[in-house]
């Protein structure tokens, strides 16, 4: 696929955005979901199953492809992004990269069609960046396996129709080849999915706590049919997953300097626009230069990841700049805005609050910036 | 049944347009491009006729520049079937267009033509209903409802008073008002689709119409700015005002 071929496919999105998704972000921050309505409108558009490759009935775009489609989609707010989210991502692809014949077709025509809603279990309450060392466990029992524990912080599990879950199948093995994944269905007895978690922001996708007492699954439930192997297809699929997070944050950041501005092309102080003022238009130059590198960057590593490159520093630093950039130009268009940034009547106050979790989701920044050095290093040696 | 849908490639309702500085038209150069809405609306009802079994293929042609190619592309992304782009680079008048589709519609037979009531760059409202008397076929224009029964098509019309609704033998015209129908979103599988699906090209000069032009524009200016407001005190000052100011009474 080439610009030419991208460009309809881009004025498709836009249009949503622009006429049906945008306009409904404040109701869904005051309702904490987005409406059914809205959602069927993403689901028919394709948005659901972007990621999932064409032969299980997704759109299998090239990952430039995939982040070019991002930035147009990530100008709404993010919560769009994020109920679909964990379909397209680990949830959805480590069924598509390692999952067995029988658990491909069982779960990924309903994903691609947008009517199952997977969500990805990892983090525990004693296990968040230190993810190998989670302590749900998963034990054999005849045929199939009993699984114990809890899982933390868990995007769409109210919604969730199926659980990508990483639980411990050997307790002595601490590490990563100890971890297995299973797929679990909802109302599956001894899975308890708790009330919504109230949050800072993306208050239109859930997220809650998820609970696993003595919850008894198939043995056809373990992701690829063999023990060993959750860690080993998460972390597969985690720098397509970090790509994917830096161009979130490429979308929300233009779409924050289309706020910052407009309204300092048209608020009007001492007699003219404010954006007359040179200490406003540093703000926005500043912001503009930092959003085409951190744009730069993850559309070249998309490249590189499409071309079949290592590309796990890179990934991991297109998370980490780019969070950290609109983050930085989120707080500046909330600047820009004055008194108004700080009112729930703006976008920008909205978005301010959805930014923030960009740096700390998916990985932490300071996670990103361990990954980063750690990557360098190991060139650096290698050439030594 | 056959439908014919007529798309133009207009500048987008979005974009705020400006005039040439030598005042000959419209400065399209880096302009966002897109469907005419009210055509868009057209191809809805066409799509809609195809999932009632009302019709059973749509086609969508356009008239111009090579570009207009992707406005077919749009029209196919929808769900039409195939397209017929007639290329030329003349300035295109009401009066070309109807020739044209008249020539296209010699050729494909359809049982109804869907045309927008105009098209938002020059807002002429014309080319229907030329097409109409050049084919001699009924037209039903501003429709804002489409029922077929008996072979026959009840068309109700947003008119001045209110609706009017007639009874029309196929094959027909229809023009489109806005309330006709809410145009569906072309999802990004179609999309991706419609890059597989054919367009025929074809010249007003291989369908014998005359290209000359029969209008000559001579000038084109933007509105005048609008002049700030006052607020005034009391009716009899807003009296005298729009007496001896406005001069309107
Ligand atoms: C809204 C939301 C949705 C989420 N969705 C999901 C989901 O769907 N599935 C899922 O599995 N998880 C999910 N998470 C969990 C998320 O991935 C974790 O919160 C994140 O990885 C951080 O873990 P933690 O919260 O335990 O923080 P901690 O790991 O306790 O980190 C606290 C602080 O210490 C820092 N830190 C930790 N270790 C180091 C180190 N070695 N060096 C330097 N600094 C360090 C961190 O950077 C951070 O600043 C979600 C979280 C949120 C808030």
């Amino acid at each position: 696929m080439n610009e030419d071929d991208i460009v309809p496919l881009l004025d498709g999105v836009r249009r949503l955005v622009n006429e049906k998704l945008i306009p409904a972000e404040a109701r869904i921050d005051r309702e904490h979901r987005i409406p059914d309505d809205l959602l069927g409108l993403m689901r028919e558009m394709g948005l659901f199953a972007y990621a999932i490759p064409a032969e299980h009935g997704g759109l299998g775009l090239s990952k430039w492809a995939e982040v070019r489609l991002i930035f147009e989609f990530c100008r709404a707010a993010p919560a769009y992004r994020s109920y679909v989210g964990t379909t397209n991502g680990v949830g959805g692809k480590s069924i598509v990269l390692d999952g067995t014949d029988a658990q491909k077709r069982r779960y990924l025509p309903s994903i691609a069609a947008g009517d199952l809603i997977v969500s990805f279990c990892l983090t525990e309450p004693g296990s968040g960046s230190d993810a190998k060392s989670l302590s749900t466990t998963a034990r054999r029992d005849g045929a199939g396996y009993v699984l114990n524990g809890s899982k933390r912080f868990i995007s769409n599990a109210p919604i969730a129709g199926l659980f990508t879950v990483m639980a411990r199948t050997n307790p002595e093995d601490k590490s990563a080849a100890g971890v297995s994944a299973f797929l679990v269905e909802a109302g599956t007895p001894g899975l308890r999915v708790d009330p919504p978690l109230e949050k800072m922001g993306q208050l239109g996708a859930p997220t809650a706590d998820v609970t696993f007492d003595d919850c008894r699954v198939p043995g056809e439930a373990l992701l690829g049919g063999t023990e060993g192997l959750g860690f080993i297809t998460a972390m597969k699929v985690l720098d397509d997953a970090r790509i994917h997070m830096g161009a979130v944050c490429v979308g929300l950041s233009s779409r924050l300097l289309e706020e910052m501005t407009a309204h300092a092309m048209e608020r009007r102080q001492f007699g003219k626009p404010i954006a007359e003022f040179q200490l406003i238009q540093g703000m926005i130059a500043d912001s503009e230069a930092e959003y085409l590198a951190a744009r730069a960057m993850v559309e070249q590593t998309a490249r590189q990841m499409d071309a079949g490159e290592n590309v796990t520093k890179a990934a991991a630093a297109c998370k980490y700049f780019a969070s950290e950039t609109v983050w930085r130009i989120a707080d500046r268009a909330v600047q820009v805005h004055g008194g108004y940034g700080y009112m729930r009547e703006t976008a920008v106050e909205r978005l301010f609050r959805d930014a923030r979790l960009l740096r700390i989701f998916e990985g932490t920044s300071q996670i990103m910036q361990l990954v980063i050095a750690r990557e360098a290093m190991k060139e650096y040696k290698a050439t030594r | 049944m056959k439908v014919l849908v007529a798309v133009k490639r207009v500048v987008d309702y979005n974009v705020k347009i400006r005039v040439k500085a030598d005042q000959t038209g419209v400065d399209l150069s880096n302009v966002k491009m897109s469907m005419n809405p009210f055509d868009e609306i057209a191809v809805e009802e066409a799509l809609r006729m195809k999932e009632a079994g009302t019709a059973d293929e749509v086609i969508a042609v356009s008239i111009g520049v090579q570009q207009c190619q992707e406005t077919i592309r749009t029209a196919l992304a929808m769900g039409a079937d195939r397209g017929i782009l007639v290329k030329t680079d003349a300035v295109l008048e009401p009066l070309h267009v109807a020739k044209i589709l008249k020539a296209v519609v010699d050729e494909e037979q359809p049982g109804l033509v869907i045309l927008g009531k105009q098209a938002i760059d020059d807002d002429c409202n014309q080319t229907g209903q030329m097409l109409a008397a050049l084919l001699g076929w009924p037209q039903g224009t501003f429709a804002s409802e489409i029922e077929f029964a008996d072979g026959k098509a009840n068309v109700t019309r947003e008119v001045d008073g209110g609706l009017q609704t007639l009874k029309l033998n196929l094959p027909m015209i229809v023009t489109t008002d806005l309330r006709l129908n809410e145009p569906r979103y072309a999802s990004l599988p179609n999309i991706m689709k419609a890059k597989k699906k054919p367009i025929d090209e074809k010249t007003p000069e291989a369908l014998g119409v005359d290209m000359a032009p029969h209008l000559t524009t001579l000038n084109v200016a933007e509105p005048p700015k609008r002049q700030a407001g006052v607020i005034v005190e009391n009716v009899a000052e807003l009296v005298h005002k729009l007496r001896n100011e406005a001069g309107v009474i």
